[in-house]
């Protein structure tokens, strides 16, 4: 992680917050972030020269020119205007807005046209009402909710880039210490990049309003080393283990409605609606970032999904106490 | 007789005592049926001012909701209905009703005129703004009761598709919120129109465009600015509409219809809608920070070039609020540039008012309290809109709590100090009688400082990665203190706008009598009585200047000798 330099993460530190939750835009830890923070110190001291300058001959004139003595009926002397003055403080600002202006379209270019190296990691990001789909076409895998990305560094440069689509209404991909957002948007394909360059996990979360959920369609990032990384791409290419001793869990899953929306594969069941539950357990929460991915929270979820998240596509299933025991117990092995 | 001319059949010989059934029914006819410019001045104030309190009671609603993490106040639905109706409220049922309060009330006035140049055409336009504002707020009865689910508009009030769609947006609320805005943009595009027949037409003798008092200026800015904004937002409401009964497919994104089209109709609207929300508030400061810095106004000819740029520069600019739809990177620089261009002439106007105060004597009574709060707030908001401009940090904070606190610089520490201002400064025309100067300080200093309290510490959760519309956080994010002092600060602006309120009706009995120029002002609208008779002037008023008053009253160096 990048060190705790600045005034707002210490005033994260005093709510009491570990470095991993505060999705700061001020601690970085990807290349176009760190781009984009260096341009805001660039811009914020710009508009830190401006209010100090204008506000403080405005401050000046507040307390010169306050009327002393209320039996002063002589008007001061009335001025209409100069058009010096007027010219020259028109020119400043257009000096200024040129500076700004160049300095800004150059970051533009170098972070939207960026091309990716050949050594690059392709991501589709599916958005959905009120989670995210991860595909990686290249590895043949499926992630939900958490992105799981390489570690990057100069040496060995490891971006990834995202494709960005939308299975129905608008989203907007958001890890502030990653990037900037970019939107996901139904019929049309956009394209974002990161480039991790400290291992970690990073919150971030939906950014456009996509309906009763939205607040709770969180995305957690994890940066990975290139072994690490590795080993989970080999575990979430098998496919689900069978494990005798939770048939019966399984069959409830075959049998309910489950299997319409949800995925696991080695099963044959093959719903697209909701998330893919293959490698469930592998995952550190559920219902997209809501709740710590325990037996206890998903047996709550699968009996009413209004629990954690009361605008969840999810219905409640209305299963039996034994349904449930017996589907918690069989998704718990779901690695 | 304009108004009232026409007591109800049967009342007409009776001398009724004050309160009788037949006394009040007159009454209230005068009102329903008036066409005189000032009463319906005071009809969309009323209006505004009714609705800016139950736009502040949702806010305070969602500020309870977010004042801590995981909190259950309001469920998601209904969080999501309020922070729709506070936003539509604000702008459309507030904002642009106390523009033509304002405008209605003080344009005759101001130029010597009688009354508007359509009084009939005045009086539709109020009632079925009115109605319109009627309506939306029908919608929370409409939705589950008679028609169906849906209750109250749950979309953004920008409404973005497709989630306005009939897919995601079942039941009758997102046609509520349509409907209801097609019909009060009827009536806006009525007053405007009307705004700028009369500024064109009915000046007195001497009134020439070079010698319209600012405030007449800036509201005919506006309404050529509505007259071209409102027509692509019915043309967006008709074609959702259209979408949602008949089939189009205009943003269907599942018909292969598209999200971007609503966006450029609502921005091409939406962006512009805030300058026309502010510029009437740099009306208002135009007309007090002259009067109470006891001097001209420096560089009018600035000023007025400097409104009529904002204008056109603010045509061209809307795809600043779609920097992350994925648009070209030439776009992206096309539209940020753009938007750095409206800080210039904005800049103009605080250094001309700056300039304006220079070398005064300066009175802060309540109106020019409010206005030099403005002057500082508006610099913040203007610097934060610039740091917006820039696209990569756009990026990162476009709809973040950041964003969120910028445009409420504008909104409420722009536009509402302004409206604040202008309310003190005009009432004892209006009413006869002045405002209680020592409730007005309480209110100035409580809302400025709960206004401080709320936005200048929203800036941070947005810099912390909190998105705009999120009903609940998680304790872990480490937003929690920070909300919790942005609601405790909008507590403290409610607080004042209670006192405001209560100071309103208190003076109305109470106050000072006021004559006809407490404030020793130059404009026109002074030199009538307070309040102004029907029809305003006994005689066609003529002027020399830009400042009739300033002429009566230094006949020794009158202004003329410099224009």
């Amino acid at each position: 992680m990048v060190a705790a330099t600045s005034w707002h993460e210490a005033a994260g530190q005093a709510v009491g917050q570990g470095p991993l939750a505060r999705p700061s835009i001020f601690a970085p830890a990807s290349t176009p972030a760190h781009s984009i923070l260096a341009l805001s110190y660039f811009v914020l001291a710009i508009t830190a020269g401006i209010f100090l300058t204008v506000g403080g001959v405005l401050a000046y004139v507040i307390f010169r020119y306050r009327q002393r003595g209320k039996d002063d009926t002589e008007e001061p002397p009335q001025i209409y205007g100069s058009t010096q003055v007027e010219i020259a403080w028109t020119v400043v600002p257009v000096l200024i807005v040129v500076v700004l202006f160049l300095t800004t379209a150059r970051m533009i270019f170098a972070i939207q046209d960026a091309a990716p190296p050949k050594s690059a990691l392709n991501v589709t990001v599916v958005g959905h009402q009120y989670w995210w789909e991860f595909n990686y076409p290249e590895l043949g895998i499926h992630a939900v909710n958490e992105l799981h990305v390489p570690l990057s560094s100069a040496k060995d440069p490891k971006p990834t880039y995202l494709k960005l689509l939308s299975a129905d209404v608008m989203h907007s991909f958001w890890v502030p210490q990653l990037a900037g957002k970019t939107d996901l948007i139904p019929n049309h394909p956009n394209e974002m990049w990161v480039d991790p360059l400290a291992p970690g996990m990073y919150v971030g979360q939906c950014a456009q309003f996509c309906g009763v959920e939205h607040a709770k369609m969180l995305i957690r990032v994890y940066v990975q080393s290139p072994e690490d990384f590795d080993a989970w791409v080999k575990n979430q290419q098998q496919p689900a283990v069978e494990d005798d001793s939770v048939a019966a869990g399984r069959r409830v899953y075959e049998s309910q409605a489950c299997v319409n929306c949800h995925t696991i594969r080695g099963t044959g069941t093959t719903g697209r609606f909701g998330p893919d539950l293959t490698h469930l357990m592998s995952r550190d929460t559920i219902a997209a970032g809501a709740v710590p991915n325990t037996p206890k929270n998903l047996r709550a979820w699968i009996e009413n999904p209004d629990t954690f998240k009361s605008g969840s596509l999810m219905p409640a299933m209305h299963l039996t106490d034994e349904q449930l025991d017996q589907i918690t117990a069989y998704l718990s092995t779901l690695k | 007789m304009a108004d009232s001319s026409l007591p109800i059949p049967g009342a007409l010989e009776v001398t009724s005592p004050r309160y009788s059934q037949a006394a009040i029914l007159q009454w209230l006819n005068s009102w329903v049926t008036t066409v005189d410019h000032k009463k319906l001045g005071i009809l969309y104030t009323l209006y505004a001012i009714f609705f800016l309190l139950v736009g502040g009671v949702e806010a305070m609603a969602i500020r309870i909701q977010l004042i801590r993490p995981n909190n259950t106040f309001l469920s998601p639905e209904v969080f999501n209905r309020l922070f729709t109706m506070h936003g539509t409220t604000m702008v459309f049922l507030v904002g642009m009703t106390f523009i033509f309060g304002f405008a209605n009330y003080l344009i005759p006035l101001m130029i010597g005129a009688r009354d508007m140049a359509f009084p009939r055409l005045n009086a539709f336009s109020f009632w079925v703004t009115a109605f319109g504002g009627l309506m939306i707020y029908y919608s929370f009865i409409g939705g589950y009761g008679l028609f169906g689910d849906g209750s109250a508009p749950d979309v953004g009030w920008f409404a973005y598709a497709p989630l306005t769609a009939k897919a995601f947006s079942r039941g009758h609320s997102t046609d509520f919120w349509a409907l209801s805005l097609i019909v009060t943009g009827f009536g806006t595009v009525g007053a405007a129109i009307n705004v700028i027949a009369t500024i064109l037409c009915m000046r007195c003798k001497g009134m020439t465009m070079m010698r319209l008092p600012l405030f007449a200026w800036l509201n005919f800015a506006v309404s050529g600015l509505i007259l071209v904004t409102i027509t692509p937002l019915t043309a967006a409401q008709i074609m959702l509409l259209v979408d949602r009964y008949l089939g189009g497919h205009f943003f269907d994104t599942q018909s292969g219809g598209s999200a971007m089209i609503w966006m450029h109709f609502f921005w091409i609207f939406g962006h512009p809608e805030v300058y026309v929300l502010v510029l009437p508030a740099f009306a208002i400061a135009n007309e007090i920070i002259p009067v109470f810095s006891r001097k001209a106004i420096f560089g009018y000819p600035a000023m007025v070039a400097a409104s009529m740029g904002i204008v056109f520069i603010s045509l061209g600019v809307w795809a600043h609020h779609m920097f992350t739809i994925g648009m070209t990177s030439v776009s992206n620089a096309f539209f940020s540039l753009s938007t750095m261009l409206v800080g210039i002439p904005t800049g103009m106007k605080i250094f001309n008012w700056v300039a304006t105060m220079w070398g005064g004597k300066l009175r802060f009574a309540t109106p020019m309290l409010f206005c030099t709060a403005f002057l500082f707030q508006f610099l913040i908001a203007g610097l934060t809109g610039i740091m917006l401009s820039v696209v990569p940090w756009n990026w990162q904070l476009h709809n973040s709590y950041f964003v969120i606190a910028h445009f409420h610089y504008v909104l409420v520490g722009a536009i509402v100090f302004c409206i604040f201002a202008g309310l003190y400064y005009w009432y004892p025309k209006v009413t006869g009688r002045m405002m209680n100067e020592t409730l007005g300080k309480w209110h100035f200093w409580l809302f400025l400082i709960g206004f401080h309290i709320t936005f200048d510490i929203m800036h941070i959760p947005g810099m912390l990665g909190m998105p705009r519309s999120i009903y609940t956080y998680e304790a872990s994010r480490g937003w929690g203190t920070l909300n919790m002092i942005v609601s405790i600060g909008g507590f403290i602006q409610a607080i004042a706008v209670l006192l405001f309120a209560f100071n309103l009706v208190w003076s109305y009995f109470y106050g000072e009598k006021a004559g006809n120029d407490p404030w020793d002002a130059w404009t026109l609208e002074w030199t009538t009585a307070s309040p102004p008779p029907a029809y305003n002037f006994e005689d066609d008023p003529v002027v020399r200047s830009r400042r009739p008053l300033w002429d009566l009253k230094h006949t020794e160096d009158t202004d003329w000798k410099y224009e």
